[in-house]
């Protein structure tokens, strides 16, 4: 079988959701691969060589050529093994998962990272900015773009589904964590229930870890930086702090989904 | 102007915008004709907003009516729908294409934003910062052209490609810079391949007529410049 001689190499990270996007595409694909976790606060020889210009996860490595940054990771497995293709055929329908894939973490991902990484009235805001952002996606989902889908790729999950999936899980995992409300069922009811949909796939279930280590994970971070916070005197330096002291902050707000 | 099938191609933009370009070179490597829409600098029309309104921002490919954003993404659609008109764009080779994508994200997510801090720097210091940035990625991009190129004209081979695209519609600001800071940016001694290639790509006839002169463009940021003076010091 041509699968169990695809010789790929992914480094990760358990709490990456760009890191699941990638094992999520190469379960779908039926593809073996050799798992290499990462440590984020240690990062290894090999993922610095792989990745010198960001030195982050996830990293492909496939025929020994390393490729990087998820969305590319993504497009050069469905480009590679051509079977269950998670890209749609029509060229109007790739531009616009290309688009939403990009507003997904130029947004999205760094609005929630944002809320994570706040407190007060500056979350308030950044809770807002969710909001805001969420409301475009439903605004597509009731009478735009992917009005009527099951998913965004349509009857199964596609690169959209990948991508804005695999990171809103963090959604629930924050409203706990800090007593939010980023998915409200009643302000965004279709990309509510997308997110159910998608979660209860069996390949999604088998990615994604389970909620108790999620919540678990996100509650030392961010009890963490709450101390940090309390240790500093203005809110400007707050923000300077948060994101130089240690390398987890920046680590979950890497997994939650911030550029 | 009409396109495959007869169907209208609009573009929304404005002349002195590195990433409307990019899909006006991409249209040009195609052969398509298409109906040019200058917004007006300052003011967002009603179509770019209609047809925008995630980011509001050009450019914007309207074809048969739909509207595609993002220039990289119009790029790639351009690449795609007249697949069998002139040049490929992008690629065959799925690593090739991964190289192409990453290091357009590079340029736009990284080498850009530090080539443009060079002007927007408000001490010495960062000033230097950000040049030494610019020439760090110069030196990325050479060895990227190096691998890309495989010893031809452009990071896509023979012709234009994803990647020229991507870096080369900068070089008009790149110029603009370099007349400001007097700083030679694109080097004989560091970076000869992007030289070479920096000249052969504004000498194509895909990019020949889209590229602003550099002195057009430096009033037009000396404006810029004026405006973001006044609006800061309010």
């Amino acid at each position: 079988m041509e699968n169990t001689l695809a010789g790929i190499k992914l480094f990760g990270s358990w709490a990456s959701s760009y890191t699941h996007r990638v094992q999520l595409v190469l379960k779908l694909k039926g593809l073996d691969f050799e798992y290499v976790e990462e440590e984020l606060t240690n990062k290894s020889p090999s993922l610095l060589l792989y990745n010198p210009v960001y030195k982050k996860v996830p990293v492909l490595l496939h025929l020994d050529r390393p490729i990087v940054e998820s969305v590319i990771i993504l497009q050069y497995i469905d480009e590679t093994w051509t079977d269950r293709p998670i890209m749609p055929a029509d060229p109007y329908e790739r531009a616009l998962a290309r688009f939403w894939c990009y507003f997904a973490d130029d947004k999205l991902g760094p609005a929630v990272g944002a809320v994570f990484g706040s407190a007060g009235e500056d979350q308030k805001a950044a809770v807002a900015q969710v909001h805001e952002n969420l409301k475009l996606v439903e605004t597509e989902l009731r009478e735009g773009a992917f009005k009527g889908r099951r998913f965004f790729g349509g009857d199964a999950i596609g690169i959209l589904d990948i991508v804005l999936g695999c990171g809103s899980y963090w959604l629930a995992v924050f409203d706990e964590v800090m007593e939010v409300k980023l998915v409200d069922p009643e302000a965004f009811p279709l990309f509510h229930a997308w997110l159910r949909e998608f979660e209860e796939q069996e390949e999604v279930k088998e990615i994604i870890p389970a909620i108790d280590r999620l919540l678990e994970y996100a509650r030392g971070i961010r009890q963490m930086m709450l101390g940090l916070k309390d240790a500093s005197t203005t809110p400007a330096t707050t923000a300077a702090t948060t994101t130089t002291t240690t390398d987890n902050s920046s680590v979950v707000v890497e997994s939650a989904g911030s550029v | 102007m009409a396109a495959v099938g007869g169907e209208e191609v609009k573009l929304l933009g404005a002349w002195p915008s590195p990433f409307v370009m990019r899909p006006r070179i991409a249209l040009n490597l195609k052969g398509v004709g298409y109906e040019f829409l200058e917004e007006v600098f300052g003011v967002k029309s009603e179509l770019l907003l209609k047809s925008n309104p995630v980011y509001k921002k050009i450019p914007v490919l309207i074809h048969a009516g739909k509207p595609i954003c993002e220039s990289m993404i119009i790029v790639q659609y351009i690449d795609e729908v007249w697949a069998a008109k002139g040049s490929a764009i992008l690629p065959a080779d799925p690593y090739d294409r991964a190289l192409h994508r990453f290091w357009a994200v590079y340029i736009d997510d990284k080498w850009f934003p530090s080539l443009s801090g060079i002007s927007r720097a408000q001490t010495e210091e960062a000033k230097a910062e950000a040049v030494e940035q610019v020439f760090a990625g110069l030196k990325l991009l050479e060895e990227a052209f190096e691998k890309c190129s495989k010893g031809k004209g452009f990071f896509g081979g023979d012709t234009i490609g994803y990647l020229d695209i991507a870096l080369g519609c900068y070089l008009g600001w790149l110029k603009v810079t370099e007349k400001m800071t007097g700083i030679k940016f694109l080097d004989e001694e560091k970076t000869p391949l992007l030289v070479g290639w920096g000249e052969r790509f504004c000498a194509d006839d895909a990019v020949k007529g889209v590229m602003p002169e550099t002195n057009k463009l430096m009033e037009f940021f000396k404006v810029l410049q004026a405006k973001f003076k006044a609006a800061s010091a309010k």
